[in-house]
């Protein structure tokens, strides 16, 4: 198996990673930080992957996408899945006020992402195969008052994917769409944590599951297609009065 | 946030810090951020306090390997790293732990802080004496190099020091080849507790020796067990197992753990392995981890928790001492599913590990009324033959106990104070116990 991991450094990209480093998996890892990056490809290669390269660049400028992304087609040679985990949670209100900062999270949440499934698609094209996993949000779903900066942009990356999906049917191409709720992460650091939160190695292994199932949306875990699809029927008039 | 440890007592609330990689741990020391002490955390797998502060530094995102060494057969890895994640990773080239606990959800920072033993004990020492290196992060935000060579006060004070000299960051791991983690298992029966000691010194050469003990047999059948020897079996897969987990997803109502079902369980538990005693090949997981299928077993004793009691009493009154104990616990009818017996070999030379050539007696105790003074009276069985109790265990012992039992209290106490000069590392346990 040969994977392309974008935002490798997060939890769920970690965890995700030594699930297919156990079965000698190949590794191409994009993040920011270098000295962590060295360190999980020398994790991953302790716990069995095959070989494994990575390369730092700030995933916000979409101008060096293209190079990263033609360096690792050619450490890989043949892609076989793309993960795409980069994120940031932004600070609602900020963004509420100062529109430089709202338009620099849907860069890093929204925008950065499409640039990216736009190269990847390229080589997936050329190799007649591959299978592109991103992971967007249950915030997606319905915009609501304490995030609705964060979820319009991972809306955003859905709706664009539900696009591309039937696009790149005739590719041999499977695009899924990986949807967790609340998960307990570095990212999550300040929130108090209840009993919907879960953890980033359940992340992964529901979103290897959906790989290999080719699943097209994918909620993780599974109940928060139920709790998004009651958020999503409240009516408006009522809706807009909760700041859930 | 409340937290707690495997006992489920006590309880407190603490700022919990989960620094999202190595290189961020200095930094908490630089800013302001932390007020009063603090205490690092692993795999919450110290049943009392001892991993309870105001301010909690979660070692779980030190989870990376780092460096695996065929030539020198050494791991380094984080100190988050769990022993079962360990085993996950070493055992597919060959390679086995030297000492294992018995459950592998102990991280590696916590296995060094408790000084942990294995069922191999009397024949390999404890988890400390395989460890090559570590490094240690003071509260100066300096980071130190430790090995029984190197910063041998360090080492010594750290090694079982319950994390009270820094948080451990990284270390390094004597690994051991061993021919299959398949485990060939004897089990024999023991009618009482003499006969049990008999069969533990009879069969000291096994490598793994542990006995379950009825607690509540009384009279002739007083210490009734089943001893369980082991060895490596010569051939067998070398594979990793993940059992399918079953969870205890709610507390237990307390009521259901008492008197009868209890003796229920333990006559049942002796008369089931009676007929099935002998000779059989089991995997490693079973032998060592026996309860590790079961999530969340810790809910079954209720809300309130419980106490898990473990002593060592010196070679020479241990026969008598863990018969006074036995006799006592089954005479109060509060004893618990498993009590675990075991032989110690010598102690090393970490200023607070609890092993000790002797017997070492596992007890565990549902938290409820009585409970107390019945811990109070095998408090001083222990101190009236020179034993001790398990700092990874406790919730409740007394500074006036620990200080009688632990003879190298005051010496931890000046290593302690060079490394930490401000006593910023401090759990419950240490300020209960007059460590800090």
């Amino acid at each position: 198996m040969k994977i392309l991991l974008i935002g490798a450094t997060s939890a769920i990209a970690k965890a995700f990673a030594r699930s297919y480093a156990e079965k000698s998996a190949h590794f191409y890892l994009l993040a920011r930080n270098q000295n962590q990056l060295k360190e999980l490809a020398n994790d991953l290669k302790i716990r069995g992957a095959s070989s494994t390269s990575y390369s730092a660049i700030d995933l916000a400028h979409t101008k060096t996408h293209s190079a990263a992304m033609r360096n690792a087609g050619e450490f890989l040679v043949n892609v076989d899945v793309a993960l795409i985990c980069h994120g940031s949670l932004p600070n609602q209100e900020n963004c509420e006020r100062d529109y430089n900062m709202a338009e620099q999270e849907i860069t890093v949440n929204g925008l950065s992402t499409i640039s990216l499934c736009t190269e990847i698609v390229k080589i997936f094209k050329n190799q007649n195969s591959g299978t592109l996993a991103v992971i967007t949000s249950v915030a997606g779903d319905r915009g609501r008052q304490p995030n609705f900066i964060y979820g319009a942009a991972k809306s955003l990356v859905s709706t664009y994917l539900q696009g591309l999906r039937g696009k790149l049917l005739p590719y041999n191409i499977h695009v899924v769409d990986i949807k967790p709720g609340l998960v307990d992460s570095p990212m999550t650091a300040e929130f108090q944590k209840g009993p919907l939160w879960s953890t980033p190695e359940l992340v992964a292994d529901k979103i290897i599951d959906s790989i290999e199932k080719k699943k097209h949306t994918a909620y993780v875990p599974g109940y928060w297609r139920l709790i998004m699809v009651i958020v999503c029927l409240i009516p408006e008039f009522i809706f807009k009065r909760l700041k859930i | 946030m409340q937290l707690h440890g495997w006992g489920r007592f006590p309880r407190a609330d603490a700022e919990l810090i989960e620094p999202p990689s190595a290189e961020l741990f200095p930094e908490i020391f630089k800013s302001e951020r932390i007020k009063g002490s603090l205490i690092a955390r692993g795999g919450g797998r110290s049943y009392g306090d001892s991993a309870l502060s105001k301010n909690i530094i979660s070692s779980r995102f030190l989870d990376n390997f780092l460096e695996f060494d065929e030539t020198s057969e050494t791991i380094r890895c984080g100190a988050g790293v769990s022993i079962d994640m360990l085993l996950r990773t070493i055992i597919p080239t060959g390679y086995f732990l030297p000492v294992l606990p018995g459950t592998g959800f102990v991280s590696v920072g916590g296995a060094i802080a408790a000084d942990i033993h294995g069922k191999n004990h009397h024949t390999d020492g404890s988890f400390c004496d395989h460890l090559v290196r570590f490094s240690l992060l003071l509260a100066s935000g300096e980071i130190i190099e430790c090995s029984p060579k190197t910063a041998i006060d360090a080492f010594i004070a750290t090694c079982g020091g319950m994390g009270l000299t820094g948080v451990i960051l990284d270390a390094t791991l004597k690994l051991e080849k061993v021919p299959s983690v398949c485990i060939k298992r004897e089990s024999i029966v023991a009618a009482n507790l003499e006969d049990c000691f008999d069969l533990i010194e009879d069969n000291e050469s096994s490598k793994y020796s542990v006995a379950w003990i009825d607690c509540l047999a009384k009279k002739n059948a007083l210490g009734r067990s089943i001893l369980h020897l082991a060895e490596h079996n010569a051939t067998g897969l070398q594979k990793y197992k993940s059992r399918r987990r079953l969870s205890i997803p709610f507390n237990i109502p307390a009521f259901l753990v008492n008197k009868h079902t209890t003796r229920l369980f333990n006559n049942s538990f002796y008369h089931l392995r009676k007929r099935t005693a002998g000779t059989n090949i089991v995997n490693y997981d079973s032998y060592f981890f026996p309860l590790d299928n079961i999530k969340n077993w810790n809910r079954v004793f209720g809300q309130k928790g419980f106490f898990q009691y473990q002593l060592v009493i010196p070679s020479d009154s241990a026969k008598r001492g863990m018969k006074e104990i036995l006799n006592v616990v089954a005479n109060s009818g509060k004893g618990s599913f498993i009590s675990v017996l075991k032989k110690f070999s010598k102690s090393n030379e970490n200023l607070l590990s609890f092993p000790e050539a002797g017997y070492t007696l596992t007890l565990d105790f549902k938290n409820e009324p009585g409970i107390s003074p019945l811990m109070k009276k095998l408090d001083d069985i222990v101190l009236a033959h020179c034993g001790r109790l398990y700092l990874a265990k406790d919730a409740r012992m007394s500074e006036d106990m620990f200080k009688k039992s632990y003879s190298n209290w005051e010496k931890f106490i000046e290593i302690k104070n060079r490394l930490d000069p401000n006593g910023k590392f401090a759990s419950i346990q240490s300020d209960r116990i007059g460590l800090t």
